[in-house]
C-alpha cells in the first residue's frame, strides 16, 4: 500500500495506542510492531515515540462507532484488554479493515484480521464469565477482598457484575497479573494500578465460613461419579490457586493469599 | 437415628455435611432463565446465562447452596437415600440458621443463591411452610436477590405452593421415575397424580403470572425463572425411547425449562431395585440421554426421530445426533453456502454457534473449507456431510461404514473410564 513501514514506541495506555493510530494515518505509516518502554525491544524498522495525546485520542476513538459499528467498536475496544500477542498490531490492522469497508466488516468472520480480534475477545469475555464464578471474597474488617490471576485485563467487565451484586458492599478485587484494583463503595467504583497489595488477616467468623464451605464442597460431590478430568476440562487448574475449597488452612495462617 | 441441634460452629458444620450430602442426588443445579439486579440496599442479582462458582470432584456445576431443610422423612421411597427406614443421621435446618448460612456464602461469592429441598416431615404442609419462612426471611429480612430454586412438595396446599413460588425464581417437582408403574412399585407414598398436579399447577401460575406482568409492570412474579424437573433412571427397566418421549411431552404440555436425569446410584439393598454390588450407575446413557435433550431444546429435532420401535435404545459408541445422521444419509450433504439455520444444526459437529457463525460470514462472501476453519468450525465430524460452492473437502473418501468407524473412533478417547460395563447394558 506504500506506506512507510515504522516502529511504534508507546507509553502502553489505550489512549497511547490510539494516539498511534492517528499518527499513522496523519503519516502514512504502517506500523509493523509496537513496543513499550518496559519491553526494550530492538526493531528491524525505523523507531518512532509517540507522545500520548489526549485529542487525537478522543477523534479515534469518537471514530469508532461511525467507521466500525457498535460490534466494530466492542471488539477493538475489548481487544485492548486481552492477552493477545502482538494485540496492538493486530488491533491496528482490525481497524484498517474496518475504516476501509465501514461497519458490518465484523461479518466477515472468515478473515484472519477479523477473526484474530474477535477469537481473543472471545477467549477474554470467557475468561471473565468463568470469573463471575470462580472469584472468592474473604471478609476483612468489615471490606470484601478478593483476589484473581487473569491471562487477559478482566477487572472492565467484571466491574459491572459485581457492582450490580454487591451494591451495598465495600468491596476491593485484586488482579495478581496486571496489578490492578477494582475498588468499590456503595455508589462509587475504581479501578486502579496497585504495586504492592497485602490484604489482611482473616479473623475467627470468616475461618469458619472457609471451613464450613470446603465441607460443603467435598459432600457434595458423588463419589460413585468421580470424573476429575470432567472437572478439569471445566474448571482449568489455574483457578484453583485462588478459591476457597483448594485451599488448606493452618490456624494461623492463609496459603491462598500468599503472593 | 440421631438428632443435631442447636446452631454453634461445630454443630452447623456437621448440620451442613448431613443436609448437603442428602441433596447432593438430586441433578439440577443451575440458576439460569432470568436477569435482574439487586434492588437498592439489597444484595444479590441473577444472570440468565446462569454462572457455575465451582465444579465438584465428580464434574458437576456448582451454582447454588444445596440443601434440603431436613432429612427427616416420612415416605419410604426405595430408590431414596432419604427413605424413612435407612439408618442414618437426621438433621433440620431452623429458617434462620440457612438465611444466614445463603447470605454469608453468597457475600463471599461462593454461590449464586440457594436451591432448598425438603424429605417429608410433618407433612407436606408443614415442611412447604418451613421452606417458605427461609424463603421469605431471604427476601424480605436480608433484600437478598440472588437465585432461588425451591422444590415444591407434592401434596401440598395449592395456596402454600403459590407462596413459594412467588418468592423462588424457579420451582421443580421431581417426577422421579421414567413410569406410572415404576412409581407405585418404588414409592408407594406418591402417585403419579400427586406429583403432576403441581406441575399443572405451576405451569398456570407462570402463565398467569406472565400475562399480569404484561399489563402492570409491578404485579407479583411467580416462578419467573420457570420449572424444571428430574428423573432417575437406571433403576427401572424404562427403555430410552420411553424416556425421551416422556421428557418431550413434558416439555411440550408443562413448558418446563429443564428436565433433568439422574443416573441411579445404588442407595438401597432393596430387591425391588439393581443389586448393589455389580451395579455401575449408567452415566453413559445419562449422557446420551443429555445429548438427545439439547436435540430437543435447540436442535428442532423430535423424539420420534432419534429413537424408534427398531432402535429403542441410543448407540453407545456416537452421539444421537451423528447416529441419526448415520441413518438419513440421503440428508446429506448439506451446502455450507445455501442450507438454512435448521439444516446446518442437522450436521454432525455444527452447534447452534457455528450454525449461527456461518450464517453471518457468509452474507459477506461465499465460504471454503478453510474459512470454515477461521471461523472456528471444527471440522473432524463435519467434513463428512458438508460441501462448500458444490465441492466435499478435498481429499476425503466418504463410504458409509468408513464414516461410522472414524465417528467412532473420535468419540472413543471421551468414553474412555464408562466401558465396558456400559456398553453391555446396550446388547
Amino acid at each position: 500500500m506504500g506506506w512507510t513501514q515504522v516502529s511504534y514506541l508507546y507509553d502502553g495506555s489505550f489512549a497511547g495506542f490510539l494516539t498511534c493510530v492517528f499518527d499513522s494515518y496523519a503519516h502514512r505509516e504502517e506500523p509493523m510492531s509496537f513496543s513499550t518502554p518496559e519491553d526494550g525491544r530492538l526493531t528491524l524498522w525505523p523507531e518512532r515515540r509517540i507522545g500520548t495525546d489526549q485529542a487525537k485520542a478522543r477523534r479515534v476513538y469518537q471514530s469508532l462507532d461511525k467507521k466500525l459499528g457498535a460490534e466494530g467498536k466492542r471488539l477493538a475496544v475489548q481487544g485492548f484488554l486481552t492477552c493477545l500477542e502482538e494485540k496492538e498490531l493486530h488491533l491496528w490492522r482490525f481497524l484498517r479493515l474496518g475504516y476501509q469497508l465501514g461497519p458490518g466488516f465484523t461479518r466477515g468472520l472468515a478473515d484472519e484480521r477479523v477473526a484474530a480480534v474477535w477469537k481473543a475477545v472471545g477467549h477474554l469475555t470467557g475468561e471473565a464469565h468463568l470469573l463471575k464464578g470462580f472469584t472468592r471474597f474473604s471478609e476483612v474488617d468489615g471490606v470484601l477482598v478478593g483476589e484473581i490471576e487473569p491471562k487477559n485485563r478482566v477487572l472492565p467487565l467484571l466491574r459491572p457484575h459485581f457492582c450490580a451484586r454487591y451494591p451495598g458492599e465495600d468491596f476491593v478485587l485484586h488482579d495478581r497479573t496486571h496489578r490492578e484494583v477494582l475498588l468499590h463503595r456503595p455508589g462509587k467504583w475504581a479501578i486502579a494500578p496497585a504495586e504492592d497489595f497485602r490484604p489482611g488477616a482473616p479473623g475467627e467468623a470468616e475461618r469458619q465460613y472457609r471451613r464450613l464451605w470446603r465441607r460443603f464442597y467435598d459432600t457434595i460431590a458423588i463419589a460413585e461419579r468421580y470424573n476429575p478430568r470432567c472437572r478439569m476440562t471445566q474448571m482449568p487448574k489455574r483457578y484453583w490457586g485462588t478459591m476457597t475449597e483448594f485451599q488448606t488452612e493452618e490456624p494461623e495462617e492463609r496459603k491462598e493469599l500468599a503472593p | 437415628m440421631e438428632e443435631t441441634e442447636g446452631g454453634s460452629g461445630v454443630e452447623l458444620l456437621d448440620k451442613l455435611t448431613i443436609l448437603a450430602d442428602a441433596a447432593k442426588y438430586d441433578a439440577a443445579c443451575t440458576s439460569s432463565g432470568l436477569d435482574r439486579s439487586a434492588r437498592p440496599g439489597g444484595l444479590g442479582s441473577t444472570m440468565a446465562a446462569g454462572c457455575c462458582h465451582t465444579f465438584s470432584a465428580d464434574g458437576r456445576c456448582v451454582t447454588l447452596l444445596k440443601v434440603l431443610m431436613t432429612n427427616h422423612c416420612a415416605y419410604d421411597c426405595a430408590y431414596c437415600v432419604n427413605r424413612r427406614s435407612n439408618d442414618l443421621p437426621r438433621a433440620a435446618f431452623t429458617p434462620r440458621e440457612l438465611a444466614e448460612l445463603t447470605i454469608a456464602f453468597y457475600r463471599r461469592n461462593y454461590i449464586e443463591g440457594l436451591f432448598l429441598s425438603s424429605a417429608v416431615w410433618g407433612g407436606p404442609d408443614r415442611t412447604t411452610e418451613g421452606m417458605i419462612e427461609t424463603l421469605r426471611l431471604l427476601r424480605e429480612g436480608y433484600g437478598f436477590a440472588g437465585y432461588i430454586h425451591a422444590k415444591a412438595i407434592p401434596g401440598a396446599d395449592p395456596l402454600l405452593t403459590r407462596r413459594l413460588g412467588l418468592l423462588a425464581d424457579r420451582l421443580s417437582v421431581n417426577i422421579e421415575l421414567p413410569s406410572e408403574e415404576s412409581l407405585n412399585r418404588l414409592c408407594p407414598d406418591k402417585g403419579k397424580g400427586a406429583i403432576l398436579a403441581p406441575m399443572a399447577q405451576i405451569r398456570d401460575g407462570i402463565r398467569e403470572s406472565r400475562g399480569e406482568l404484561a399489563q402492570y409492570r409491578h404485579a407479583p412474579r411467580f416462578a419467573p425463572a420457570g420449572q424444571s424437573t428430574q428423573m432417575v433412571i437406571g433403576a427401572t427397566p424404562e427403555s430410552d425411547r420411553h424416556i425421551l418421549t416422556l421428557a418431550q411431552a413434558l416439555y411440550d404440555k408443562y413448558q418446563l425449562k429443564r428436565v433433568f436425569y439422574s443416573a441411579y446410584v445404588p442407595v438401597s439393598d432393596s430387591a425391588l431395585l439393581p443389586a448393589r454390588a455389580e451395579f455401575k450407575p449408567p452415566l453413559l446413557r445419562e449422557h446420551r440421554l443429555y445429548q438427545a435433550d439439547w436435540l430437543l431444546r435447540f436442535y428442532h429435532f423430535r423424539a420420534e426421530e432419534l429413537l424408534d420401535d427398531g432402535a429403542p435404545n441410543f448407540d453407545p459408541r456416537v452421539d444421537p445426533k451423528c447416529s441419526w445422521a448415520l441413518r438419513h444419509l440421503d440428508f446429506f450433504p448439506v451446502e455450507v453456502n445455501r442450507a438454512d439455520y435448521e439444516e446446518l444444526l442437522r450436521v454432525p459437529g455444527i452447534g447452534v454457534r457455528s450454525a449461527r457463525r456461518i450464517l453471518t460470514a457468509r452474507r459477506v462472501g461465499p465460504l471454503t473449507f478453510s474459512g470454515l476453519k477461521t471461523l472456528g468450525v471444527v471440522l473432524k465430524r463435519a467434513q463428512y456431510f458438508l460441501t462448500c460452492s458444490g465441492k466435499m473437502l478435498e481429499g476425503l473418501r466418504v463410504n458409509p461404514d468408513g464414516v461410522l468407524r472414524h465417528l467412532v473412533a473420535l468419540e472413543r478417547p471421551a468414553l474412555a473410564g464408562h466401558e465396558p460395563e456400559q456398553l453391555s447394558l446396550f446388547n
